[in-house]
């Protein structure tokens, strides 16, 4: 079974589509038995960094997410709560990844919105991807780039389009609307 | 590089799309699942759906389909047509819409932008902006373009990124429906004035339009629906041409 985080962020059900287009079961929680015995976790989410983070601790979440042992897929808003810290709402995240959320500084359109590709792809998640592949992104604020990073895109600046820390993974663009190469990619996690 | 965006926009009455299609492969081309997944095999970038019915039982239907979409879409869409409060928000995005965007309630009701940006987020804001140019100025126009305002199209622009818009849709009335091209001047002085994207909107009547708007402005995506509904234009040979006049779109693997 594939657990799929439930928390006060949107895009939740757009991630149980794909999986279910990929022909996989998925349930929606936040109950921290089902995540904890579930085969894979996914921790998707659009939305604001500080109350997703007081969600997650008033539920214990924050905790359980930190310790799990199985393949944990964060996307987007889910990636950034995986750093150290976030500038948006000055907030602290769980510290999975090594990395800080900033705030694009604004010398072009933000968010950074659309179909833009990726550099240095390493891991897993890539088997079968190349360069110049476009995933679709929407977000105003970054993750560094750190030694966590498996791939990075420019925009504004160089910074993690996606991170890898061992069970732990992360993409900042949304494999479940980036159209056949989101799937090829969220089908390289289901079978991590 | 960020991608120059194309959007194909389908209208919908009562469940079903809009305008007459010629599409020899399609089945049934008013079902507007069907003719999306068409447009996404095409290599569109996101999709618009605009609900032109006007009764609330249709409205009740449209969060049905809008769930259709969202299992069988695996690329961004966008749903519009008569959102007037936060309650058809959450439905819409309950239902599994990426963004929703609105026009006139914006204008009779800007804080309505504010307080869809606060619960689901600025990135699902897309405000439409349609306007015509009135004694040489571009003013903001409602109702499908009937209704006139006092309203600057720049400023208000302004106003709604600062309200907490996410994108703008900018449709110039007096190009819409034309095919002579989209308005270049419009595009360009929205685009530079506000720091969100700007989708360009009205009059693309040939690939070239597509080319015109995004080597002259900083327009983020161009959207267009007569076009590809007629099967005029096919939007892999409009990215194949637009690639050949080097500008960056997506390209299908």
């Amino acid at each position: 079974m594939i657990a799929i985080v439930k928390y006060n962020a949107g895009n939740i059900k757009s991630v149980a589509n794909a999986l279910s287009r990929l022909g996989y079961y998925s349930v929606i929680t936040d109950n921290p038995y089902e995540i904890e015995i579930a085969e894979k976790v996914i921790f998707p989410g659009v939305g604001e960094a500080s109350s997703a983070m007081n969600y997650l601790r008033e539920r214990g979440l924050d905790k359980i997410l930190k310790s799990l042992r199985q393949p944990v897929l964060g996307i987007c808003l889910g990636m950034q709560l995986m750093c150290r810290h976030s500038e948006e709402g000055d907030t602290k995240c769980l510290g999975i990844f090594n990395s800080n959320v900033q705030l694009f500084p604004a010398v072009d359109k933000i968010p950074h919105m659309g179909w833009n590709n990726f550099l240095s792809l390493k891991g897993d998640l890539y088997k079968g991807i190349s360069k110049d592949d476009d995933v679709y992104y929407v977000h105003s604020y970054y993750p560094e780039i750190c030694s966590c990073t498996t791939a990075t895109c420019d925009y504004i600046l160089p910074f993690s389009a996606s991170m890898q820390y061992n069970n732990f993974y992360a993409t900042q663009y949304h494999p479940e609307k980036s159209a056949g190469i989101g799937e090829k990619i969220l089908k390289n996690f289901l079978e991590s | 590089m960020l991608k120059r965006r194309i959007i194909p926009c389908l209208d919908i009455k009562d469940g079903r799309t809009v305008k007459g299609i010629n599409f020899i492969n399609l089945r049934d081309a008013g079902d507007p699942v069907n003719l999306a997944k068409e447009y996404v095999k095409q290599g569109a970038d996101e999709l618009v759906f605009l609900d032109i019915t006007a009764t609330i039982e249709n409205r009740k239907a449209l969060a049905g389909l809008v769930e259709r979409i969202a299992a069988e879409i695996n690329i961004p869409f966008t749903v519009g047509g008569g959102i007037n409060t936060i309650e058809d928000v959450s439905i819409l995005i309950g239902a599994g819409a990426d963004k929703i965007t609105i026009n006139s309630s914006a204008v009779r009701r800007p804080e309505l932008i504010t307080e869809i940006a606060g619960q689901f987020g600025s990135q699902c804001v897309v405000v439409a902006i349609d306007t015509m140019l009135i004694d040489d100025n571009w003013t903001v126009v409602v109702d499908g373009g009937r209704t006139p305002t006092e309203q600057l199209t720049i400023e208000w622009a302004r106003m709604v990124e600062q309200l907490g818009a996410g994108e703008i849709l900018l449709t110039s009335m007096n190009n819409d429906g034309t095919k002579s091209g989209f308005s270049i001047g419009l595009t360009s002085d929205v685009s530079n004035a506000v720091n969100i994207p700007v989708i360009a909107s009205g009059g693309a009547g040939s690939m070239v339009h597509f080319r015109d708007v995004f080597f002259n402005t900083c327009c983020s995506a161009a959207l267009a629906a007569s076009i590809f509904h007629y099967g005029e234009v096919d939007i892999r040979d409009l990215k194949k041409y637009l690639t050949e006049e080097k500008i960056a779109v997506r390209q299908l693997i």
